[in-house]
Formats: structure tokens, C-alpha cells, sequence
């Protein structure tokens, strides 16, 4: 059976653009989150985000993609660039329907419509850019990638909230298992913080008016939305060694999505069975996983359901569990690969970067949080977990990988 | 913005629009343009559809949709204008 291997890591997060940028700021807590500066947002009920500040799109895109890209795509892109080139990857020199590109996003380009609809009420139809039709487009990430780098292998796009990002990589896997592709560009991007976007997100209920992310917190109060991208590229092991690679990050083990049953039902929900099927699917068993990635939503409902799926598969305590997104904000469709990007830096460097912000953990929770400062440990395989708004669960397994 | 009743549309014009409206990379619109295709230039149909929208609402001519190069376009904005003067 395939081997599924990720060979290079891109990464624009609120904290750091750049792979080496975000791990030196989530070990040392640098936090992405303040006021955020891209309108003025004194009027809102919540004022603060992880936003990519200073980020130039034309010092990272052709001039000719400008026009016609969203912020959010803007970070798929740069992601995208960056991971190819971490991973040593020359399209030009491979074929070009063996390289897929499968991503996630949440919330369209917010951006690029909002501007182009002011146009539309204020001035008429004939102002609107004809590139509205696809630069608001959950898709268009993919799309544009595929374009730029000429990768007409598969191509999907998965919107799941925050959880698609690790169904994308799932499909990522799956697709190179098919003999589908020998290599996909995966991940997500997510960006809405213009005025309309970030109505779009505080009005949801779950956004936190201190500003302050405090995942398990006994205080929790909910999370500070982000923006970004994490692009990686996921390759068979077997092809990623003929075609001379000599740094793999780690495996992809295992991946699955559940969906929870609706408000009222009997049934349980359904985190705990996407562990499990992840597990499963991996074929390791709960002791053997080293660091829990959790979803940590930063509501008590929420992170109390987590903390119980955790508890019913490793026990009281049995794993630590970490949240760097804390430092981030919850990036939707990015979070997840992001926190796979973490993971597997981890696993590299035998680290498991803290959760910052949070300082009192209800102990009946029964979590070993990793707090304050950065744990070492010997890594060998770690899980991540992320929920989308809507009932969405996703899990991936990633584990070191030896020739 | 042109002012239609005096204006006719030059290669320069043309160039800023396109620029505008679907990027350029540099050196790409210089030189002598007018009979290279919009494909060659690297326009695609979108691009071109962007670029006749702001056109026409700059000097209120519809662009054809068959026009290939840059000098058929200004062909036709100029053949449409009203006289100059």
C-alpha cells in the first residue's frame, strides 16, 4: 500500500510567514493576535485578530494574478510557492497529470466581493470586475495553484469550516492510495477580515469580545478568528525517493471525517469515532500517540466536549494535548494543516510547543495540557484534531517516517 | 478618464488600461504591440472581457468580441468615436 509522505511545508500565518518564522514564534509564544488594522474596527463588538500584517501580495504574486485575486488566495498562492519550493519541487520537470491540488477553504474571497459589491450598489453592474465570478469561489485556490504551476493532475476543493482543511489532506492521501497522482499540493487558506467578513464572524456566537483566546480555559470565552494559509506537499513515499528527495517531514498515517448528529439527538457526538476511524486507519493504537493537536474551540461546551473524546480514547490524562493556535487565532480551513505543520516540526525537533493564554484547565476536563513553556519529548507520532462549525469533525494521524 | 468627444484611444491608452484591469508583467506591453495577439500578449478571453468593460465605460463603445489584436481594438474604438474637434 502507498506511503503517503509530506516533502515540503508553506506556511503565511499571523505569527510568522514563513515555516521557520511561525515555529520560532510558537515556541517562543510570539502571538499573530492584536487590534486589527485592516479597517477600523472601534465599532464592532470584537476588535482583535490574527491578521497577516505587512504581507505584499505583489512582492509574492506575478502582477498579472493581482487583479484577480482574493487576500485569501493571495495566501494560497505565496503558501503554495513556498511549499513547492521547500519540497524541492520543479513541475516543469515531472508530469504535469501525476501532480494534483486538492485545498480547503471556509469562507470565499470576502475581500475582493465586498469591494466588488460596493461597486455594484453604488455605481452599476458595469463596474463590477469580471473577476468576481470566480475570486469569491471556494475553489479558486485550487484552481489558481493548479494554473500558476501547471499541476492538471486531481483537483478538489472541500469546505467543512475549520475541519476541511484536514478532509483536504485526507482526499490528498486517498488520491495518491488511487494511483491517482503522485504528488498533491494540500492545505487550506482562509482570510474575511473586511468589515463584512468579520460581521460574518463575530455574529456567529463564538467569537471572543476580550479578544483573548483561551483554549480549555475555565474562563474561556471563545476564540479570536485569523487568517492565513498552510500549503504542504504530500507525495508517495515511493515517488518522492525516485525523484531524489532527501527530506521527509513525516507520514500521513491515517485521516477521517465524521459529522455530528443534530442538536437533540441521542446519538453521541462524533469526534471521538473520527479518532478512532483516524486510529484505525493509521494502525495505532492510542498509546502510541505522543501529542494531541486539539481543535480547541474556546468554548467551555466545546472544549469540554473535546477534552471527553479524549479522555474516553486515552484515558485521564493519557496524552498531551496542545493548542498553539492560540497564538494565531483560529484560521478555518488553514487551521487544521497549520497545526499539521506544527505537528510535524514537533516530531522533527522532539518539542511540543505550549498553549498560550490559558492558565487554569478544569480538572474535570482530565487533560494534560502542555502550558507556559515549550515540553520536550521523544515524538514519534502525533494526532490532529479540528471541528468545523456546522457539526464537521475531521482527525489526522502524522508519524516520523523512516526510509 | 477620456473625454469621448475629443479623445481618440491610443496604443498608451490601451496599455494602461490592460494593465490596470488584468496586470502586466514588466516590459511585456512595451515595444511595438499593435499587431500581436491578445493571446500571444497573454490576455485570455476574461482578461479581454475586464478590459472592454472598462473601455466602454471610459468611451462608451462596445467592443466586438472577434477583435484578436491591439491594433483591431483601437480600430474599432476610434472607428466608433465621434470625430475629433
Amino acid at each position: 500500500m502507498t506511503t503517503t509522505v509530506f516533502t515540503g511545508l508553506g506556511v503565511v500565518a499571523p505569527n510568522g510567514a514563513g515555516t521557520e518564522e511561525f515555529w520560532s514564534a510558537t515556541l517562543e509564544g510570539r502571538s499573530g493576535i492584536a487590534d486589527i488594522t485592516a479597517f477600523d474596527a472601534s465599532g464592532y463588538p470584537a476588535r482583535q485578530a490574527g491578521e497577516v500584517r505587512g504581507f505584499d501580495p505583489a512582492a509574492h504574486l506575478p502582477n498579472r494574478l493581482l487583479p484577480q485575486t482574493d487576500r485569501s488566495t493571495r495566501f494560497a498562492l505565496t503558501a503554495a510557492e513556498l511549499a513547492l519550493a521547500d519540497g524541492g519541487v520543479d513541475p516543469g520537470a515531472l508530469v504535469d497529470y501525476d501532480m494534483g491540488v486538492i485545498t480547503a477553504n471556509a469562507f470565499g474571497g470576502f475581500e475582493f466581493t465586498h469591494r466588488e459589491f460596493a461597486k455594484l450598489w453604488s455605481k452599476g453592474p458595469q463596474f463590477v470586475s469580471v473577476y468576481e465570478s470566480f475570486a469569491w469561489f471556494y475553489a479558486v485556490n485550487t484552481g489558481q495553484i493548479s494554473i500558476r504551476h501547471q499541476l492538471r493532475g486531481p483537483g478538489k476543493a472541500l469546505v467543512a469550516e475549520q475541519a476541511g482543511g484536514l478532509d483536504a489532506l485526507g482526499h490528498a492521501r486517498r488520491a495518491l492510495r488511487r494511483g491517482e497522482a503522485k504528488l498533491v499540493v494540500t492545505g487550506g487558506a482562509d482570510s474575511a477580515l473586511d468589515p463584512w467578513g468579520w460581521a460574518a464572524q463575530w455574529s456567529g456566537g463564538r467569537v471572543a469580545a476580550s479578544g483573548e483566546y483561551r483554549p480549555f480555559d475555565r474562563t474561556a470565552s471563545g476564540h479570536v478568528p485569523g487568517e492565513g494559509a498552510a500549503i504542504l506537499v504530500l507525495e508517495d513515499a515511493d515517488a518522492a525517493r525516485g525523484r531524489g528527495v532527501s527530506r521527509v517531514y513525516g507520514e500521513l498515517a491515517g485521516q477521517a471525517s465524521t459529522f455530528d448528529p443534530p442538536p437533540g439527538s441521542p446519538r453521541p457526538p462524533a469526534l471521538r469515532r473520527a479518532v478512532e476511524l483516524a486510529l484505525a486507519e493509521a494502525g495505532t493504537a492510542p498509546a502510541e500517540v505522543d501529542v494531541v493537536f486539539a481543535d480547541s474551540a474556546g468554548l467551555p461546551a466545546l472544549d469540554r466536549g473535546e477534552a471527553e473524546a479524549l479522555r474516553e480514547v486515552f484515558g485521564a490524562h493519557g496524552v498531551p494535548v496542545t493548542a498553539p493556535k492560540a497564538l494565531t487565532g483560529r484560521l478555518h480551513s488553514a487551521g487544521g494543516p497549520l497545526d499539521v505543520v506544527a505537528a510535524l516540526l514537533s516530531l522533527r525537533d522532539g518539542v511540543i510547543p505550549p498553549t498560550a493564554n490559558t492558565d487554569d484547565v478544569p480538572e474535570e476536563y482530565g487533560i494534560d495540557l502542555v502550558r507556559k513553556a515549550p515540553r520536550e519529548a521523544r515524538l514519534s507520532t502525533a494526532l490532529v484534531l479540528a471541528r468545523g462549525t456546522g457539526g464537521f469533525n475531521s482527525a489526522a494521524v502524522v508519524r516520523t517516517y523512516d526510509h | 478618464m477620456s473625454d469621448p468627444t475629443t479623445t481618440t484611444m491610443t496604443l498608451d491608452d490601451l496599455r494602461r488600461i490592460l494593465s490596470e484591469s488584468a496586470g502586466s508583467e514588466g516590459g511585456q506591453l512595451d515595444g511595438d504591440i499593435l499587431d500581436t495577439a491578445f493571446t500571444e500578449l497573454g490576455y485570455d478571453s476574461l482578461a479581454l472581457l475586464e478590459t472592454s468593460a472598462v473601455i466602454q465605460r471610459e468611451y462608451g463603445v462596445e467592443i466586438p468580441d472577434k477583435v484578436a489584436t491591439p491594433r483591431e481594438l483601437l480600430d474599432s474604438v476610434n472607428g466608433s468615436l465621434p470625430a475629433a474637434g
